[in-house]
């Protein structure tokens, strides 16, 4: 490896950064290897801060998520199947539904983005991490004990019961005197430091981390739509954190907030808990609705249309999102001004949904679609998204969601969104970087079964919902009686539910199928345009051997494309070797700016987690000694942890000459 | 193409100054918190606004110890800022000196806060007001005492002579968040001990 | 009698029936269309029996009997088919996007990336246009719907309990004042002011024919008002999550000619008249030891507040809010297995011995 630190001042400190090459086999790509590899082992795996083993952790834990939810939901749909069964009884039943409803909401449906992000974003952005791949381990290891936490009471029949939105005062220790809701709150409160960590994570990861030229109107429309979503989280987690653990103070030392009696208010709840709830909405369906947007186009064999106006209609669909909380209290008696002003925000909120599905569409009609599985996925995506933004048109005017709200109708709805907007592209986007994930192609014929039995079972299922609301039918009721009419529609979602579930089924099995013996990848093997392409499959430790320069939205297509401008470089690049480097660039134009050195493997993150864990069971066994212990862990894991390092040169290095050069 | 980038200019290393990630990451952090704080004075005001008790139950709050309490806590904001301002002299004595000081008041103002408390005739349980204050102020103190233990670890470190006008990026970092937690109090002073004077 | 023009008027209609029940199809088919005209007229006789003819009670979407919820049901009809056509145009144009015939090309080109605005200013534009108007039309229903014409002409407070309902009618003279529960009974044509009150959660009380939901929130006085044009009996259930037997919160209203709902006025304000026979004395003793804790019966010592007032028991339809029919069996069935029917109810599952169920059932069946 050659020397170019020919400057006067303190190489540690200031340094041209070397251009060069460093194809596979190469001294250079070896020494890269060692730098960046984790360890063999356990020891590996415990410490291991690499984006790409975070992000199918991610994955695969939040698919775990998933089934577990899903059989819930199978359980739940066989005790509706028929009138007055009784196969479930009524405490089962909510604690079901509840854990259901916690399970997708916030076990499954944004851990699982983070995973496609994770793994994705220093792909796709032309790095060879995120901005803090420590805090990337701690997020995903607190999301797992927090999971874990969440589910502990549920084999004990005493898990939450109140509904994922848990409203007070039936949450209340008078009407709920179990640890079901303590469970909850602790572990909603203990969940938000991971979705937080996470989401200032993947913020400063798009201002910092991008190749040289990669500027903000270049990135992947994935990268907005997470940009998007963490932003949101960032300025949301906290309403819901705060809700719970007001909840919790009110349930354990007697403060009131809650408490009818003493001046309490229970609509604080409900306000606290949509002002986070609305904006989540979008925060599980942006970055999915950024998968499609990034990978439609790689079949339809031409670049998105309007990549500027779906980037801002992401951003305006949050903007929107954080004033429209109150559509979810139309019926608690505001007044009429009040439900005026928030029933038309939530109808101009379906405007930037307008501009994405016309670009997916046209997108479609002007290029030359290829159908491979992934095609199918996104194709029918984009059906079961009209379907559930016009059953959210009809809740957002208020005097329909008078009769709507609390109905199958809603169920309907968030399901044709949850599903439709999340499960889908997710499941696509599996089949789609999943040649990238592990080098292997998925079975297409497995793949087109999947769709199909997934796509009618859901529909089967689901659409009869809206009917079943329309006839009347209240959520969360654990049976009801064969006069009201609802018979029928509830055995026709039940056969559809299973019918989805063995979708799910076939797609689980072609994943076990391709890992063993699916056909071995290409780099490329879809012909797609972005950078996650240009590395080989699956990628090495270190990404990318040399940091390419980006010239444009579509590195790999630009010598078809032909739009002018310049060619990216992707075999000559910035070698950075001095350890593990990464080129940190301006916010916008992504033009150099400092040399980043990153982080070693390092058993921190998991012991932080580990304790802020342990921390939170001690709160909610009431074991004083152990929880103070136990947060003094934390503090010390902290401290070792921002400990100023030499080899990160967070300090002043060694080389100390009397007069250091000064930076910029 | 990569001619256009200018790529032969020479870059600093590691953690500096703002161009650090850290300096990004807190201030990400601090948005977080900030928001924290934001929907602790919505609860705060939520249910003040539709209260049907006496508000605040002892009659007005005093404003003289809460008022000095700010000034010391906006002080040591000072002396920390005075602190990094030292290193980027290079006048390490002045800044640990000025690192001290700024210790010593945020010291004083948990200790006033905490006389505070201890003369206060109801607690968090016995009313509504008495749940909102100690749980806002709670809130505030578990910040100022976090805020704390970074300025130790800042004081110690540049004791230690980690930090020089090359590299001070983490005193950068814990004076922000230390500025933010000031910041804060202001805003939970001002609903606390002055908003019920408005009405 | 089915003919073919109400179908293609009524593809709403069309859809609900195919969601019923077999057996009571034709019979539905019948009601469905027949209710239709009826709610067009404004002058349906009584439907007493909605449940019973294959009308599926809480059918908000095809059926609303008052001004309050008619407003309401049209808009919906509106959202529903206009956006069902939307879907509709949506759907072929992504079909046509898939299928539509390309000239061959080599595989390997890529399309243009500045093509296809048009899409966007069109489709988003025709979206935005399309949205006012139902907007428009949104807030012109919601102030319809917002207040009676006419300032309303009886006013009830109705509070939710785990889980059935209290009502109390109201008098300035106090000794007028009653109150009934899971019953509500209103006179026909007139606008009925509702203050919604809870005892302990949220509850939300919907009776969907007359109006639209609103929560029930503790430490909190919501209001609604709904109006029945037609006299009948219109189903209604609570409709917030509230508790193991959220399931089983029904309750009915009752609308009445003016002068019928007088007449139940005057017999419900009215004490239980006094007992005679040893047999049901023994009853009333019974009930004086093991239900008084809970129930009351107006003139009698029972004053108990946590459940159901039971003065008029026998006058009312179903027991166990909405549960059963108030028959003398199944009120025997209720008292004794409350707990089978109702898991995790208030009431508790009464061990009685044969002469101690006909001695109560005895008393019971004077409350009328």
């Amino acid at each position: 490896m050659s020397d170019v630190a020919q400057s006067k001042p303190d190489p540690n400190l200031t340094r041209v950064p070397e251009v060069g090459s460093a194809p596979i086999g190469s001294a250079a790509e070896m020494r890269l290897t060692r730098l960046w590899e984790s360890a063999p082992g356990w020891r590996g795996w415990l410490s291991t801060v690499d984006h790409k083993e975070i992000g199918l952790r991610y994955l695969v834990t939040a698919f775990i998520f998933l089934l577990m939810g899903g059989i819930e939901a199978l359980i739940m749909r066989l005790q509706l199947a028929r009138p007055d069964q009784t196969l479930l009884t009524p405490e089962q039943y909510n604690q079901l539904f509840t854990m259901h409803g916690v399970t997708m909401i916030f076990l499954y449906s944004l851990p699982i983005l983070s995973g496609f992000s994770n793994y994705l974003w220093p792909l796709m952005l032309g790095s060879r991490d995120m901005a803090f791949p420590r805090l990337n381990a701690l997020s995903y290891w607190i999301f797992l004990f927090a999971g874990i936490f969440l589910y502990a009471s549920f084999p004990l029949g005493e898990a939450p019961n109140a509904g994922w939105f848990n409203y007070v005062p039936f949450a209340g220790l008078e009407y709920n005197t179990g640890p079901n809701i303590d469970v909850y709150a602790l572990g909603m409160v203990l969940l938000g430091i991971s979705t937080t960590v996470g989401s200032i994570n993947f913020v400063v990861t798009l201002f910092r981390m991008r190749a040289p030229g990669m500027s903000i109107n270049r990135v992947p429309i994935l990268v907005w739509g997470t940009l998007t979503a963490s932003v949101a989280n960032i300025f949301a987690i906290p309403s819901v954190s705060l809700a719970f653990f007001l909840l919790w103070l009110d349930r354990q030392t007697g403060t009131h907030f809650f408490d009818v009696v003493n001046g309490g208010k229970p609509l604080l709840w409900q306000h606290l808990f949509w002002m986070f709830g609305h904006p989540w909405v979008y925060a599980v369906v942006l970055p999915a609705m950024g998968i499609v947007s990034d990978a439609l186009p790689t079949f339809c064999r031409r670049p998105l249309v309007g990549y500027s106006a779906v980037a801002l209609s992401t951003m305006a669909t949050m903007l929107l999102g954080f004033g429209v909380w109150i559509h979810h209290m139309f019926a608690t008696g505001l007044p009429t001004l009040a439900l005026s002003f928030f029933g038309a925000a939530s109808m101009v909120i379906s405007i930037p949904s307008a501009v994405a599905v016309f670009a997916w569409i046209a997108t479609i009609w002007l290029g030359r679609p290829v159908f491979n599985t992934p095609f199918l996925f996104f194709a029918g995506f984009v059906l079961l998204f009209v379907i559930g933004g016009f059953s959210g048109v009809m809740t957002a005017a208020v005097p329909l969601d008078f009769q709507l709200n609390e109905t199958y109708f809603i169920v309907a709805h968030l399901h044709y969104v949850l599903l439709g907007i999340n499960v889908f592209p997710v499941v696509g986007g599996i089949y789609y970087w999943f040649p990238k994930f592990f080098g292997r192609m998925m079975n297409e014929i497995l793949g087109k079964w999947s769709f199909w039995v997934m796509f009618i079972g859901f529909n089967v299922g689901f659409f009869p919902m809206h009917l079943a609301g329309l006839l009347g039918m209240p959520r969360r009721i654990y049976t009801y009686a064969p006069h009201m009419g609802w018979s029928t529609v509830n055995m026709v979602t039940s056969v559809g539910s299973f019918v989805f579930a063995a979708g799910i089924l076939i797609f689980l099995i072609n994943i076990l199928i391709s890992l063993k013996r699916g056909a071995m990848a290409t780099q490329n093997p879809w012909d797609a345009p972005t950078l996650e392409w240009a590395t080989p499959s699956p990628p090495p430790a270190y990404n990318f051997a040399v940091i390419p320069f980006v010239a444009s939205r579509h590195p790999l297509w630009e010598d078809r494309l032909d739009e002018g401008g310049g060619r990216s470089s992707l075999e000559q690049g910035y070698l950075l070797m001095e350890g593990r480097e990464m080129i940190g660039t301006t916010p916008l134009d992504a033009k150099p700016d400092i040399i980043l050195k990153m982080p070693d493997d390092s058993y921190t993150p998991f012991f932080l987690g580990l304790f802020s864990a342990l921390a939170f069971t001690g709160l909610l066994l009431h074991w004083r000694d152990f929880t103070v212990l136990m947060t003094l862990a934390c503090s010390v894991s902290l401290i070792v942890w921002m400990w100023p390092r030499k080899a990160l040169v967070q300090r002043v290095p060694d080389s100390i000459q009397d007069k250091g050069a000064t930076h910029g | 193409m990569a001619e256009a980038m200018q790529t032969a200019q020479s870059l600093p290393v590691g953690s500096a100054g703002n161009r650090s990630g850290g300096w990004w990451g807190v201030l990400a952090l601090i948005v977080t918190e900030g928001s924290l704080f934001g929907y602790l004075l919505f609860t705060y005001f939520y249910l003040a606004s539709q209260t049907e008790q006496h508000w605040p139950p002892d009659g007005l709050p005093t404003l003289l110890m809460p008022g000095v309490n700010t000034l010391i806590l906006l002080a040591s904001s000072v002396f920390v800022w005075a602190s990094e301002r030292c290193i980027q002299r290079r006048q390490m004595h002045w800044s640990i000196a000025s690192m001290v000081l700024a210790l010593i008041l945020g010291i004083c103002f948990v200790v006033i806060q905490l006389h505070e408390w201890s003369i206060k005739t109801y607690t968090m349980t016995s009313n509504l007001y008495g749940s909102l204050y100690f749980t806002i102020t709670g809130f505030h103190m578990l910040h100022v005492i976090v805020g704390l233990i970074i300025l130790m670890m800042l004081l110690l470190w540049i004791v230690l002579g980690y930090f020089d006008d090359r590299r001070y990026a983490a005193v950068t970092i814990g004076g922000l968040y230390w500025h933010f937690v000031d910041v804060v109090w202001l805003f939970v002073f001002a609903t606390l001990f002055l908003s019920p004077y408005l009405y | 009698m089915l003919k073919k023009e109400t179908f293609i008027f009524n593809l709403p209609l069309f859809a609900s029936a195919l969601m019923n029940d077999y057996e009571s199809r034709f019979r539905h088919f019948a009601a469905v269309k027949y209710s239709f005209f009826s709610i067009g007229l404004a002058a349906a006789p009584a439907n007493t029996a909605l449940a019973e003819n294959g009308v599926a009670p809480l059918n908000y979407f095809l059926h609303s009997h008052g001004p309050a919820a008619t407003p309401t049901m049209y808009l919906g009809w509106v959202f529903a088919a206009l956006l069902a056509a939307i879907f509709v145009i949506i759907a072929l144009l992504l079909a046509g996007a898939v299928f539509r015939k390309r000239p061959t090309e080599d595989p390997r080109a890529i399309g243009r990336e500045d093509e296809g605005m048009p899409w966007i200013y069109i489709g988003t534009g025709v979206s935005t246009c399309i949205l006012f108007a139902l907007a428009i039309y949104t807030l012109v229903t919601l102030n319809v719907i917002a207040k009676p014409t006419h300032a309303p002409g009886l006013t009830l407070t109705v509070t939710g309990y785990d889980w059935w309902w209290k009502v109390e009618y109201e008098d300035d003279d106090p000794a007028l004042s009653f109150f009934t529960a899971n019953e509500i009974h209103i006179p026909v044509g007139v606008p009925v002011l509702v203050k919604l009150k809870s005892a302990d959660v949220i509850h939300a009380f919907w009776v969907p024919m007359l109006a639209g939901k609103t929560q029930m929130i503790p430490g909190l006085t919501n209001q609604q008002w709904l109006q029945a044009d037609a006299e009948g009996v219109y189903r209604g259930q609570c409709t917030q999550y509230c508790g193991v037997q959220h399931a089983h919160m029904g309750l009915e209203v009752v609308a009445q000619s003016a002068a019928e709902f007088q007449k139940w006025q005057d017999a419900q304000r009215k004490t239980a008249v006094a007992v005679s026979t040893i047999d049901i004395k023994a009853g009333k003793q019974l009930f004086l030891e093991r239900c008084a804790g809970c129930h009351t019966i107006r003139g009698t010592e029972a004053v108990g507040a946590h459940a159901p007032d039971l003065t008029h028991l026998k006058s009312r339809r179903l027991i166990a809010a909405g549960l059963l029919t108030n028959t003398p069996d199944n009120l025997v069935q209720w008292i004794t297995h409350a707990q089978d029917l109702k898991p995790g109810a208030r009431m508790p599952s009464m061990v009685l011995t044969a002469t101690e169920i006909s001695a109560l059932s005895a008393f019971l069946s004077t409350l009328n």
